[in-house]
Parts: structure tokens; sequence; C-alpha cells
């Protein structure tokens, strides 16, 4: 009961803590798309279009009210799902949002599903073969590939796939009526290079935990009391090992919504970063901050599920302080 | 008076030390190799129209998409400017943009590190619950919103990338900080009513140096990689320059028809880069912590 009720406080502190984040957020998205700009009207209209075709535009879009009451009416909007009109597609951005965000956790699945087991055996073999060539590959490798832009990879892997072997599309905009394994198949080049990032992150975590926990005592007292090398590695250390990796796979999801904006433009996968991108090029505001302020809430709802999945791995954790 | 005199009693103390990790860089293999790959690029940023065989600008369209040949070592892009010797110059705006913007970083995330770090209470939750909104979307998201809000030039793109870096440094300054704090010199200077910004920027920050150090070197490379992707996506360094993202914005449209030298070579200079600033702060993290 004590400890339901740890959880719960727990979570009720994690929780407002992201509340309190997205609604700064929401304050930097409105100043960045609504404030900063200037004239709105101006800005869509061009330099040489009539004042008062500017006043009425403004008047329209109802960017001449206070900011107060500007970002209520935007903010409460967007709690109920209205998020506003796009300036160029002159309908609702609900639906382009909604549409991109679920095509973008396909590709963010894919990565995923390819990176998560992946990475995680290449940190563990490298912790178990530790200061030796095959530790130094795995290291050196993974943190190589990370740091690479997700467009250059992109490219190097898009020129020896697409264009010199010809064994995968180089766009992913598949047929229409692709079945799942056809979309599966156009999703594989554009998930690589997220891969790439993503595999260094984790292996290098998993390897640390490892590493910590093969050093531990009580993995000691398991080997000393003559548990099989196997059952120490797969009970002890490994559950140990692979918390902290929990958290690294969970706060990834920003920087892979990052890596989204430019793998889906290099790509041309229509996604929740090509959209943002689309957006920015075209100063379409209304999409642009919805866009972001859709990545924050999936950020914030990924920090929170990897919190309370650690939280309820680890008991040490509930009980402390939640530095 | 006795606070000169503690900082430099500081600084003879210190020397030792500071010496101990410069001569631990100089035998650190991957500190070595990284500094080269970057002094390369330096060279090639400063002097490269020197050596470079035409001119990076210079279109010639007869000759357009060519493949390498003795004439063009690496062939030459849709316009038939010479790929091998824009790749050669096309270091230059990013090796000013991306160091600029991680310096603008460092001092503002070094300042609001010592203030939130000294300070703490209010002030620090405050600040802290902002830089963690700021931190909760990735930095080219970030970026986008307000280049595109500002509009696009290399004075943006520096202001931009530097403000979005700050938390981060702020973040590692304010740890450091916060375990200075407990220390007896700075109970000290309290003691002597120094001013806090006395003791915040005179006493704490030199004893801060190396953490600073550390990650600046590691946001040069973080740098590197965001001026590279607005770059790519038309948002950073402008045409008609050389730059290797921008380069290779405007030809991978064609890759599919194999046209391949017009991307691959800008592609391997951005990751070598890359890869040589990641080396020399995987050394100097390295010399700090050993």
């Amino acid at each position: 009961m004590q400890g339901v009720l740890a959880i719960l406080s727990f979570f009720a502190r994690r929780v407002s803590l992201s509340l309190i984040t997205l609604f700064l957020l929401s304050i930097m998205v409105f100043l960045g798309g609504q404030v900063l700009p200037g004239n709105v009207g101006r800005a869509i209209l061009g330099p040489f279009a009539d004042q008062r075709a500017v006043d009425a535009l403004n008047h329209t879009l109802g960017v001449d009210r206070p900011l107060l009451v500007q970002y209520w009416s935007w903010i409460s909007n967007f709690v109920q799902g209205d998020m506003g009109t796009s300036y160029i597609f002159r309908s609702p951005v609900a639906p382009f949002v909604i549409d991109a965000l679920g095509n973008s956790m396909k590709l963010a699945a894919v990565a995923f599903v390819l990176v998560v087991p992946i990475g995680i055996l290449g940190g563990v073999i490298a912790a178990l073969n530790l200061n030796r060539p095959l530790d130094r590959i795995i290291s050196l490798g993974g943190l190589s590939v990370t740091v690479l832009p997700e467009f250059v990879t992109g490219i190097i892997l898009i020129l020896i796939f697409g264009v010199w072997l010809r064994w995968l599309p180089i766009s992913a905009a598949w047929p229409r009526n692709a079945g799942f394994f056809t979309q599966l198949y156009y999703l594989i080049l554009p998930s690589l290079p997220l891969f790439l990032v993503l595999f260094g992150y984790i292996a290098r975590m998993a390897r640390s935990g490892m590493i910590e926990a093969l050093d531990s005592d009580y993995t000691r007292t398991a080997v000393l009391k003559g548990l099989p090398w196997r059952t120490v590695i797969w009970r002890h250390v490994l559950r140990n090992a692979l918390l902290p990796t929990i958290t690294v796979i969970a706060t990834q999801t920003g920087y892979l919504i990052g890596g989204l904006v430019v793998i889906e433009t290099l790509f041309r996968y229509q996604g929740i970063g090509s959209l943002i991108f689309t957006a920015a090029r075209g100063k379409d505001f209304p999409m642009l901050e919805s866009g972001i302020l859709t990545i924050g809430i999936v950020y914030a709802v990924a920090t929170l599920a990897a919190d309370f999945l650690y939280s309820v791995l680890n008991p040490r954790i509930r009980l402390g302080s939640d530095q | 008076m006795s606070a000169v005199q503690t900082t430099s009693q500081d600084d003879t103390r210190k020397r030792g030390p500071l010496a101990e990790v410069f001569f631990s860089l100089l035998r650190s293999r991957t500190f070595l190799v990284g500094l080269a790959i970057v002094l390369f690029w330096v060279a090639c940023a400063l002097f490269g129209e020197r050596f470079a065989p035409y001119d990076p600008l210079a279109d010639d369209i007869i000759n357009a998409l060519a493949p390498p040949s003795r004439e063009h070592w690496f062939g030459t892009d849709q316009i038939g400017r010479d790929v091998f010797s824009r790749v050669i110059v096309g270091s230059r705006d990013i090796l000013t943009v991306a160091p600029l913007a991680t310096l603008l970083a460092t001092v503002a995330g070094t300042a609001l590190g010592l203030l939130t770090g000294y300070f703490r209470g209010i002030v620090d939750d405050v600040v802290s619950r902002i830089l963690e909104a700021f931190m909760a979307i990735p930095v080219v998201i970030v970026a986008l919103l307000a280049i595109v809000a500002l509009g696009t030039s290399k004075t943006t793109v520096i202001i931009v990338i530097g403000l979005s870096f700050a938390p981060i440094i702020a973040r590692t300054v304010r740890s450091a900080v916060l375990a200075e704090r407990e220390l007896d010199y700075v109970a000290a200077a309290q003691l002597r009513h120094e001013s806090a910004l006395h003791t915040m920027f005179v006493e704490i920050l030199p004893n801060v140096i190396p953490p600073i150090l550390v990650e600046t070197t590691v946001r040069l490379g973080y740098a590197i990689f965001a001026v590279a992707t607005l770059s790519f996506m038309g948002f950073g360094i402008q045409p008609p320059s050389p730059d290797w993202g921008l380069s290779i914005s405007s030809n991978y449209g064609m890759i599919g028809g194999g046209f391949w030298w017009t991307v691959l070579f800008d592609a391997l200079a951005i990751a070598s880069l890359v890869i040589g600033v990641n080396l020399a702060a995987d050394g100097v993290h390295g010399a700090f912590n050993d």
C-alpha cells in the first residue's frame, strides 16, 4: 500500500513538472510563431500589398488582438483539438498533424524495433569483451556514427544501397495502397540513419551499465556461490545493467524527432518532420506551432513513460528524491 | 586587496595541474588525430583558394555534371563548378559560424550556470524550468522556429544555435558550481563580504574551468552538426557559398540519376570534420578526467 502511494505521488510530481515544461514550451512556441515574426499579414501578403488588405487579413487571422487574448485562444483551442487554420492550405491544421504524426511513428517504430535489441546486444557484447578489439570496434564505431548528422549518413547510405547496389528504393514514398511489407521495404533505408545515431547512445549506455553491474558485489557473490556464468549474466547482471538504458531510450525520442525532420526531408516522407519543414519554408505559422507543440507533447509523454517504467522496475528510485 | 592575493596564489597552485593536462593531451593519440583533422580543414578555410585548382564559384555549363577525371578530380556539379575546389573552400563558413555559436553558448551558459548554481532557491527553480522546457525539443527544431521568425542570416544562425546550446552548458556549470559553493574558499569570500558577482566570477569561475572546457569542445561538435543540418535544410548558410551542407542540399535531388560525386565528397568532408572535433573533444575529456 505504502509502495503504491509512493509510486503515485512520485508520478503526480513528475506529471506536474511535465505540465509546467509544456506550458513554458507553449509560451516559447507562441513567442516564436506569433510575436517575433512581427506583422503576420505583411509577411503573408508581401511588401507591396495595400496596407488596408494587410490590416484586414490581420483582423481575420485575429493577430491584431492583445497578446494575452491571442495566447489564450490559441492554447485553449489547441487543448480541445483545434490547432487553427493553415495559412497555406486554408484548412484546419489538425488532420495534417495527425496524419503526419502517424507516418512519423511508423518510421520511428521501424528504427526503434531495429535499434533497441541490436544496440543493447552491441553494448553487452562490448562489455563482455572489455578492452578487447571487439569492444573497441563497437565503442569507437558507435561513437563515430552517433556524432554524424543524419543527412550525411543518409546520403552515404542512399549512395551505397540505393544508387550503387540498387537494393533499396531511395525515396520513402511508397506506391498507393501498398501493403505492410511493401511499406516496410520502403522504410528500411530511411530508418537506417536514425538507427546509426541511436545505436551509439544505446550501446554506450548498455555497455557502461554492464561494466558497472559486472564489477558489483552482488555479481561477485553470485559467481562465488557457484552459479553458472549464464545464470549470473541473465538473472543478476542484465537486470541491473539495463535499467539506465531504458531512460536513455526514452530521452532519445527527442533526438529521434529532430532527426526525423532531416530524414523525412531527405527521403520525401510525409511525416511530422517534413510537415514542420514545409511549414517553416512557407512561413505557415499555425502549422509550424502545432507541429512543434505536438512534438513537445510526444517527448513529454515518452519521458513520463520512461520514468514510470524505471520506477516500477527499480524500487530504489521511488522512495528517493526526484533528482 | 586580499582577494587579489588569493586569486594569484590560486593561479600558481593551478599551473601544475593545467600543465599536466596539456602534456597528457600531447600524449593522447585520439586528441592528436582529431586535432590534425580539424587543423587540416582550418588550413583549407584560411588558404584554400590558393591551392584550389579552379574558382569554386565559377560555372562552366558545357562541362556540367562531368564525372571525376584528371581535369576535375571530384567531377563537376550541375552548373559545371569544380567539386574539388568547392569541397576545399567549403569549410570556411561552417568553421566561422559553428565556433562563434559555441563561444556565445559558452559565455551565456557559464553566466547562467554560475547564477543558478550560486543563488539556488527561486532563481534556480525558475531558470531551470525554463531551460528544461527549452531542452524538451530538439535544437534543430528550436532553431528552425527562431530562424523562420527572425529571417535567415549567418548572425541569426550564430545567435540561435548559441542560445539553444547555452542551457546545456549552463546545466554542466551549475552542477559544478553546486559542488564548489560548499567549499571553504567560497565561505571565506562570503565572510570577507565580497559581492556575489565577485564570488561567482573571480573565486568560483577559475575552479570550474575544466568542465566548461570539456563541455565547450563537445558542444563544438554539435554546433557543426547543427549548422550543417540547418544549411542542408536551407535555413543556415546561404548560396552562393560553397558550404558542404548547402551543396548537398542543392545536388541530392539528382543522385537517383547516378551523379554520386556531386554529394559524396561534401558528405565525407562533413563526416571527417565532425569526427575530428569529437575525437579532439574525447581527448580533452580524457585529459581532464585522468
